[in-house]
């Protein structure tokens, strides 16, 4: 990935900023520009908004054939989070094995190291989710 | 010394959870490790993830600790980390904290190195701007991810964690009533330019080193407040290994309970800037409004930070935030076995 | 609107072809059509090609003109199309709309991928680009991983059952035997499925669909003129096309794609028809949950009744529906971008009466579904048997 395309979504990917629609306050995670519930009404009227970091599993697999930058991992585990905020996220479970998760536990948002462009390259950090405690 | 009042607005450790023993890694080498383990006075120590490093410690204990100070990002007027393991040899530990806990851009920051004192300097970076009036609030924070070279003495102690502490003037949950420090050019530990692990003096880490600027540190600040080992209901001394605070702690005429709660490396292994940190960071947990805390940092090069330091009646209040204790934090284990140690350290050498 | 015919079909084995590039997969096919369907090169007036990644998988973009060139059609008007695994389907769409406008009279839609070019790890990453790259993949969502997030979650909420998702694999396996372009010509039984080496939890290695080389062709025309050409016509009834979200967890429902169903819906709302009516259907079984999924969303079960209607062998070979008599992309191959053009073929097969031990007896009708990344496109075309 090539550095601004990484750096530009920075504060995405380190706190979860996120936008609300100002008419029907529903959030979403990345930013949008338009809500796709309330159409052209929402244009010009979505406001920031950082999501907690808080959130519940909804399902969740155990990969065996890893993404490159996850190799070292493996296997590891992908989870599709509901947010507290309702907006969902897909992320790794962090501090957790894998038979330990359950459908509905309780998570939060953790920095970690996503991958790297190379040894001598840009390191990546974003989020991951961990049980709470 | 100073024009406001500094101290402790919110602090918070981070751990890793995997840990190896020492008695693993003697194995791989032909050592008896479970004695070169009591040798040390370390039964096991904390092992990064390999998707951890200073950046995400340093920002899940800056975190914590905010949460824990009831702090926002733009409360922050300054972050110093200190560590010798910068995932960067160029580039700040320090601004990324900083874009993770939103305190970017309205602040200055800066890395610090000094072998395991960093984090203590990142602190008087901090009590000075405080107590200047030039910030707010800043946050220092000493955190590792130390590496032994294979078959290393090192090799044996040398682990991962970190500390955050908000100093601020306000609100405080300790005030801290003193600071001094002793400083020295002594070659007892290295690491040069591109080298993978660092190189160390062997025995002469001890006397010349450690126990010199320690002893020589803790003996300047107790002259200069006029107080007595006794008048303190804890003290914390840089941990290299589990052997060392003792022998230093019992020669300046402190007990065994006066570091017993502060003395962490028996467990997690030797954080180095992590180390002080953390064990101040333990002690905060527990201590009672109007204890008073002796600490002595130690990072090799070589030199020594003291801060003398009071609990607040604020100590209490902060325990109610849900903020896991370092007690809490270390808890939470996964044993490795070497090869996987190995993997998660990047010792083995893999195609590409 | 004019109605549309294919009159020509050709397609390459499907496989790892080490001897093919991605030119040659486009003008083998592309030929045979062309030959089957009895028109001259003069007589094609434009030319689609549908391929997911030319550009990350040999370095290659802008391929159309590319296989028109060295298919004797410099001069043709030629595209490429990408909507991801449903590129193929898509391409083809846009030729069926080239024709029933009137701009057209011969369209020829082509398909083609070499996904061998690249090693399978960095294969499969392409893949995942399909999906939502900056918000899955970077987080570590493989591709696989995404669909085995729908599949714990089907499992979860319908109870659906490994064993369940393993009998797609073992049924297509079945038809793929049956089909001489297939990649794998061979039965497996259950237990090689529900033994397989875990990919993503639940699904194992015999759950996916392999990554293979392919190319396919058909020669599109308006069906007045349709019976002045050699090849057997078939009609062209339907197109459908929908779209979702991009990232699988923001869908209304993770087991359900709802492109699949907007574009089933549409397809036949097109041509009066029902599921009902329907003998047989192609659809874009990558995963063995995915096929699962795919009966239930275009409507040929009702939802949750995917994995029990599989178990019951209400999918098999001239049972209620035929599902993948071509052995799908699990058997038969996954070239990605040709896919939705592998199954426009088998159903040409089919209404020609020409598919051998893997006829479906008496087809009329029958339906092809071609998904694009993880849901976020689908596209559903509805033939019917020739009746002049």
């Amino acid at each position: 990935m090539s550095i601004p395309r990484f750096w530009r979504e920075i504060r995405q990917r380190y706190k979860g900023i996120g936008t609300e629609c100002g008419v029907c306050n529903r959030v979403y995670f990345p930013p949008r520009e338009v809500c796709p519930d309330c159409g052209r009404d929402s244009l010009g009227d979505m406001k920031e908004r950082e999501i907690s970091g808080k959130g519940k599993v909804l399902t969740f697999t155990e990969v065996h054939e890893p993404m490159p930058d996850f190799e070292i991992l493996s296997p590891y585990i992908m989870a599709i989070v509901e947010m507290d905020e309702g907006v969902r996220m897909t992320g790794q479970l962090v501090g957790v094995e894998f038979d330990e998760v359950k459908n509905g536990m309780e998570v939060e948002a953790v920095l970690r190291k996503l991958g790297e462009e190379s040894p001598s390259g840009i390191i990546y950090y974003g989020y991951k989710f961990r049980p709470c405690r | 010394m100073k024009e406001k009042k500094v101290g402790i607005r919110g602090y918070a450790g981070y751990v890793p959870r995997y840990r190896i023993k020492p008695e693993e890694i003697g194995a791989v080498w032909g050592k008896d490790g479970k004695m070169m383990g009591a040798a040390l006075g370390v039964k096991s120590k904390s092992v990064p993830s390999p998707d951890e490093d200073v950046v995400t410690i340093s920002t899940e204990a800056a975190r914590w600790a905010m949460i824990r100070a009831g702090l926002t990002g733009d409360n922050i007027g300054a972050i110093y980390v200190g560590s010798e393991s910068h995932p960067y040899a160029v580039k700040p530990t320090s601004t990324m904290v900083g874009a993770a806990i939103g305190a970017t851009p309205d602040m200055t920051a800066a890395d610090y190195e000094f072998a395991c004192k960093a984090g203590t300097a990142a602190f008087q970076t901090c009590m000075g701007l405080v107590g200047s009036g030039m910030i707010e609030n800043g946050l220092a924070i000493g955190s590792d991810t130390s590496q032994g070279a294979p078959g290393d003495a090192l090799e044996y102690s040398a682990s991962a964690g970190g500390a955050a502490f908000i100093i601020g003037s306000d609100d405080l949950l300790a005030e801290i009533l003193y600071t001094t420090s002793i400083t020295t050019d002594t070659p007892d530990f290295w690491r040069r330019e591109g080298q993978a692990y660092p190189s160390h003096g062997g025995r002469f880490t001890g006397q010349p080193a450690y126990f010199k600027h320690i002893m020589g540190c803790t003996g300047k600040m107790l002259d200069e407040l006029d107080m007595e080992p006794s008048d303190f209901q804890h003290a914390v001394f840089h941990q290299p290994n589990g052997k060392f605070p003792m022998k230093a702690a019992k020669k300046l005429g402190f007990t065994k309970e006066q570091i017993s709660t502060g003395l962490l490396v028996t467990r997690i292994g030797n954080t180095y800037s992590g180390a002080v940190p953390l064990g101040l960071a333990a002690v905060l947990d527990v201590a009672e409004p109007g204890d008073d805390i002796l600490v002595t940092s130690y990072g090799s090069g070589a030199g020594s930070d003291g801060f003398y330091i009071k609990a607040t009646d604020g100590i209490t209040q902060v325990r109610e935030s849900g903020v896991p204790t370092i007690e809490e934090v270390i808890k939470d284990v996964k044993y490795l076995s070497y090869a996987q140690y190995a993997k998660f350290r990047g010792k083995i050498k893999r195609g590409g | 609107m004019r109605e549309v015919a294919i009159i020509g079909i050709g397609e390459t084995k499907i496989g790892e072809l080490w001897d093919l590039s991605l030119r040659d997969l486009g003008i083998h096919a592309g030929l045979e059509a062309i030959q089957d369907a009895g028109v001259t090169g003069d007589e094609i007036e434009k030319l689609y090609i549908g391929n997911m990644s030319a550009g990350r998988l040999i370095n290659q973009e802008h391929i159309a003109p590319m296989i028109a060139d060295y298919a004797g059609l410099e001069g043709t008007p030629a595209v490429r199309i990408e909507s991801g695994g449903a590129s193929g389907g898509m391409a083809l769409a846009e030729g069926f709309m080239a024709v029933a406008s009137g701009m057209n009279d011969i369209v020829v839609v082509g398909g083609a991928e070499k996904m061998t070019d690249v090693g399978d790890v960095e294969a499969k990453d392409i893949l995942s680009s399909t999906g939502d790259r900056e918000w899955e993949s970077v987080f570590g969502a493989t591709f696989d991983s995404l669909y085995a997030l729908m599949a714990k979650h089907h499992m979860d909420v319908y109870g659906t059952t490994r064993e369940q998702l393993a009998q797609v694999a073992v049924k297509n396996h079945y038809n793929g035997a049956r089909n001489p372009n297939a990649q794998f010509q061979r039965e497996i039984p259950l237990k090689m499925v529900l033994n397989s080496p875990a990919v993503s939890t639940p699904l194992g290695m015999f759950d996916c669909a392999p990554l293979s080389d392919g190319g396919a062709a058909v020669v599109l025309c308006p069906v007045e003129i349709a019976e002045s050409y050699s090849g057997k016509p078939v009609r062209m009834m339907g197109v459908g096309m929908g779209s979702d979200h991009m990232a699988v967890h923001d869908r209304q429902s993770i087991d359900t794609m709802k492109a699949t169903n907007l574009a089933a819906r549409r397809a036949l709302d097109m041509t009066g028809l029902e599921c009902s009516n329907m003998d047989f259907a192609e659809v874009h079984d990558n995963y063995t949950i995915s096929e699962i999924m795919a009966i239930e969303d275009i409507g040929f079960f009702n939802k949750g009744d995917g994995g029990p209607a599989t178990q019951r062998g209400d999918t098999a070979l001239n049972s209620k529906i035929s599902v993948n008599p071509s052995g799908g992309l699990k058997a038969k191959g996954q070239p990605v971008g040709a896919v939705g053009i592998n199954q426009a073929v088998e159903a040409v097969i089919q209404l020609r009466d020409k598919a051998g031990d893997r006829q479906v007896d008496d087809a009329e009708y029958g339906l092809t579904h071609n998904v694009g990344g993880t849901g976020g496109s689908a596209v559903v075309h509805i033939f019917g048997r020739w009746s002049p």
